[in-house]
């Protein structure tokens, strides 16, 4: 989709603030709606959680802080995925008839589960259409749903640095379609290409993009 | 931890008014939101809150940039590690114990003469986090997601880093699941230097490509 999340080029978007190396949360509120959502019995799809965030209204989107919209999709997933219903979240108490569930996550399994390394790469009998020095052109797409493939890079060419395997294709997974596994490439873009004859001669953008979003040029 | 407390944190070093995310101030009631969706779930049985205590201190303790600089110390000091690192960086950096979520398929990015490498997510937040930890709050903020990969040494240069028109800049879009590590270039001066006295040369923003050692 289309949406104000597909933040790369874009002008007048606010400050950039330098900090230091302290703790990644700012408030207690924060670092507990971090932890609900790794623990939340809604984790699990990276992708249809991402878009979730991202189909939060643009400018409530903008408005909001980082974990505020991680809170806000933490609530949506809750009542869409059938954990919570509408009136227990609006009210904050449990229903008094509903079955008690088991957490997914307990004390004793963080250290493992947080420490546990998955892969996104799947084992496919497909061949990728591209190889290493081969120039493509990222292809003009302008999906409704969930895509990886940023704005400004559709209709520009750029050389394929490297095949990373067969990866979860985030167009499919998000949306009920299974992980539908595509050769992803990181493709090395001239600055110039993306951005014009302002930019610095040598400068390049590289973007990890699947087989889907490209084509021969 | 502390719910709002403008003073005394040590979060902000450049005297602006401190934001908790993106520029806005939260509204005062998250926090008091927050609260009640995890007393409710946890009413409902559907989180274990010692699991959010431990999931907190990871975070907080566990993971963060010195993981990071561990790695680049060590492929400072040891070709041979330098070399599995650039061939495999998740296996190499596995052999120094940093593992996990968002760290799946970590490619480490060396700079050197002539080449700086820079990395941001424009779609979202993405960020190693077993090396690096949580990322700060600038580089999910707007203005470093729409900026970094227009105007690079733009951004470079507010981070104070100004590269000379002889050095390429090498922007990393985090797209997928693939994450970067920038290998920054080993200060002068330092032959005589151990590991550890290296490593605490490397700072989390050397690792983003946002500033130079």
């Amino acid at each position: 989709m289309n949406g104000v999340h597909d933040m790369g080029g874009q002008h007048g978007l606010g400050p950039i603030v330098p900090e230091g190396e302290g703790s990644p949360f700012h408030a207690r509120w924060e670092a507990r709606t971090h932890a609900l959502v790794l623990a939340s019995p809604t984790r699990g799809n990276i992708d249809a959680g991402r878009h979730l965030r991202e189909s939060i209204p643009g400018p409530t989107y903008l408005a909001m802080t980082y974990y505020e919209r991680w809170f806000d999709a933490l609530c949506t997933a809750l009542v869409s995925g059938g954990f919570v219903t509408p009136e227990e979240m609006a009210r904050g108490q449990a229903d008094p008839a509903a079955p008690r569930a088991t957490p997914r996550l307990h004390e004793a399994d963080v250290p493992a589960a947080l420490a546990r390394t998955g892969s996104y790469v799947r084992e496919t009998d497909g061949k990728p259409a591209f190889k290493v020095g081969d120039t493509v052109r990222a292809r003009n797409l302008h999906p409704l749903g969930h895509t990886r493939l940023p704005r400004y890079a559709r209709g520009r060419s750029g050389v394929i640095v490297a095949l990373r395997g067969a990866h979860v294709f985030p167009d499919s997974h998000a949306h009920g379609g299974g992980e539908d596994p595509r050769p992803l490439y990181t493709v090395r873009f001239a600055a110039r290409e993306l951005w014009g004859p302002d930019a610095a001669a040598g400068d390049t953008v590289c973007l990890d993009l699947w087989e889907p979003y490209l084509e021969r040029a | 931890m502390h719910d709002h407390d403008h003073n005394g944190h040590d979060h902000h070093h450049h005297g602006h008014h401190h934001d908790h995310g993106d520029g806005q101030d939260a509204p005062s009631d998250i926090a008091l939101r927050v609260k009640a969706l995890e007393s409710l779930l946890v009413e409902k049985g559907l989180v274990d809150p010692a699991a959010l205590d431990a999931i907190v201190d990871h975070f907080e303790h566990k993971v963060g940039p010195r993981n990071g600089a561990r790695v680049v110390a060590r492929a400072w000091t040891d070709p041979a590690y330098r070399e599995r690192l650039l061939a495999d960086g998740t296996a190499a950096i596995a052999e120094l114990g940093h593992t996990g979520g968002q760290g799946e398929h970590i490619v480490a990015v060396e700079n050197a003469p002539g080449v700086h490498n820079l990395v941001v997510c424009t779609l979202c937040s993405c960020y190693p986090w077993p090396v690096l930890g949580l990322p700060p709050v600038w580089y999910k903020s707007s203005g470093y997601r729409s900026r970094a990969v227009i105007d690079p040494r733009g951004v470079l240069a507010e981070f104070g880093t100004v590269l000379g028109d002889e050095t390429a800049v090498r922007v990393w879009d985090s797209t997928a699941e693939v994450r970067y590590l920038v290998i920054p270039e080993r200060p002068a001066g330092t032959a005589g230097l151990d590991e550890a006295a290296l490593a605490a040369l490397v700072t989390r923003d050397g690792m983003i490509g946002t500033a130079l050692l």
